[in-house]
């Protein structure tokens, strides 16, 4: 089971619902975000071409965060996830700067604190709250190994890229073009 | 013009506008861990060669400083951990993929081997001193008939020390200015030239002064080279270390490091211990401290301008 995200960069407008979803589900620390919206402008003017991105963590299959946790804290668990157990995490700060994608940060109480696909609500057969929430539905959730899961489908259909992927991270999350 | 504007809606404290996750107690403790590493892999290897009586600073009295200098070092770190309560897990564990963790285990081996090697030279500082009870006088003795191994563990797990803290950084791809293997050598090389200022300072010997500003010359050259080389190497690579170069290379590191590092860190006194070994008096406090300031600026600034580097996308 390897789960993986897409999101359509062609629907997505950018409303941040997913931002809030995410804080509400996951009781976000006020002023901290889990996953955010990019919007990048590209070209000159008035050959302009714009892309809206919903990121957060990549789920990375080669996840630079976990190769450097000294305690193992950082870790992979079901479907390729990449978590973290506060329990066993010092704060000390190595996976926040390991990540090319700056997708994780110091939470108030000391732990590090990052996207955890809803792995909570993923295992009660539930979407995470991001992909639950989109208003366009733009964001597709599931496990690339089964090939009619939303994910597989859509990334069979479509154009796509990942963030990076000269990083050698191997992302999980995908952007379709 | 083509142009791309790229506009986020994350403004997580410490991450953006760009990371800056480690403060001031991280290129600290670097500095002290380099420092101590030098003094102590000097003061192993010239008792190694048998040279314990001829350079007595260097082997017996250098050292006592480190004990005080790792353990000022692990605070710092300990301070700036941000779940303080959890810092024994990284006892609980050794993985060999992160070099934050056999770092750890790196300290956990050099600090007591420190502080060992301080107690046995204790009459050194205080000639009157007696051990108290019979079981430390037996331990002392346990230690005086293993001295030769202890200053192997010690040379071996001080190099260890030096270049982990590099190989830190360079283990981060995420961050280009760090990521070159050639920081490993350059953090032992800063490391060492650092040990060897400290000695030239608290030595008052003329020959072991004049042997640590040869020594202290050589790695100078070393750390040089290796600037050179590393700057070669970004110039060469893809556009996001010619960028995390462009931060020394015009950008707003470049008068701290090249000034600080550079100019005041290596070249001067390389300079003024060539005048030293040429037979020009020149005060030892001079160079000594040049040294271990370069040293210290050369963390900070590494440690800050590496947070600022990163892929753009």
């Amino acid at each position: 089971m390897r789960y993986a995200m897409a999101v359509d960069t062609r629907k997505c407008v950018g409303c941040s619902d997913c931002v809030v979803a995410c804080q509400t589900e996951n009781n976000v620390p006020i002023g901290y975000c889990r996953d955010w919206v990019v919007e990048v402008m590209d070209g000159t003017y008035p050959q302009l071409e714009m892309e809206i991105r919903s990121e957060r963590c990549n789920h990375c299959e080669n996840a630079p965060c976990v190769r450097c946790c000294p305690t193992g804290a950082s870790h992979y668990s079901d479907g390729g996830t990449v978590l973290v157990i506060p329990n066993k995490c010092i704060g000390c700060g190595a996976c926040i700067a390991s990540c090319p994608y700056d997708a994780r940060f110091p939470h108030p109480e000391g732990h590090v604190d990052k996207c955890t696909f809803c792995i909570h609500r993923v295992k009660k057969g539930l979407e995470p709250a991001c992909v639950a929430v989109c208003p366009t539905r733009c964001m597709y959730f599931g496990d690339l190994d089964d090939p009619n899961s939303n994910v597989s489908r859509v990334l069979k259909k479509r154009k796509y890229k990942t963030l990076i992927p000269e990083a050698g991270t191997k992302p999980h999350l995908y952007f379709l073009i | 013009m083509n142009e791309e504007i790229i506009i986020s809606g994350r403004a997580n404290h410490l991450i953006d506008p760009h990371l800056h996750i480690w403060h001031w107690p991280i290129p600290l403790y670097l500095f002290l861990g380099g420092l101590a590493a030098g003094i102590l892999f000097f003061a192993a290897l010239y008792y190694i060669l048998g040279k314990e009586d001829v350079y007595r600073t260097i082997v017996r009295k250098a050292p006592f400083i480190t004990p005080f200098l790792l353990i000022i070092g692990l605070l710092a770190l300990f301070y700036d951990l941000n779940h303080k309560a959890w810092f024994w897990q990284l006892y609980t564990t050794l993985k060999i993929q992160s070099p934050m963790s056999w770092g750890a285990w790196t300290l956990m081996v050099v600090t007591p081997a420190s502080i060992i090697w301080s107690a046995l030279h204790i009459n050194d500082l205080f000639p009157k001193f007696k051990w108290p009870y019979k079981w430390l006088v037996e331990l002392e003795a346990f230690f005086s008939k293993h001295k030769l191994t202890l200053a192997w563990i010690m040379m071996i797990f001080s190099v260890i020390l030096g270049i982990y803290t590099g190989i830190l950084f360079s283990a981060f791809n995420a961050r280009p200015l760090w990521n070159t293997s050639i920081l490993g050598p350059l953090f032992l090389a800063s490391g060492m030239s650092a040990g060897a200022a400290a000695i030239i300072l608290m030595s008052k010997n003329h020959a072991e002064r004049l042997l640590m500003t040869r020594i202290d010359l050589i790695i100078l050259g070393i750390e040089l080279f290796l600037i050179t080389h590393m700057f070669m190497g970004f110039l060469a690579s893809t556009e996001v270390q010619i960028e995390a170069a462009m931060l020394f290379l015009g950008g707003a590191w470049t008068v701290p490091f090249w000034v600080f590092v550079v100019a005041l860190g290596i070249v001067l006194p390389a300079v003024l211990d060539i005048l030293e070994l040429r037979g020009y008096h020149i005060p030892a406090m001079i160079p000594g401290a040049l040294v271990l300031f370069g040293s210290l600026m050369f963390r900070f600034i590494f440690a800050f301008a590496g947070q600022e580097s990163r892929w753009l996308y």
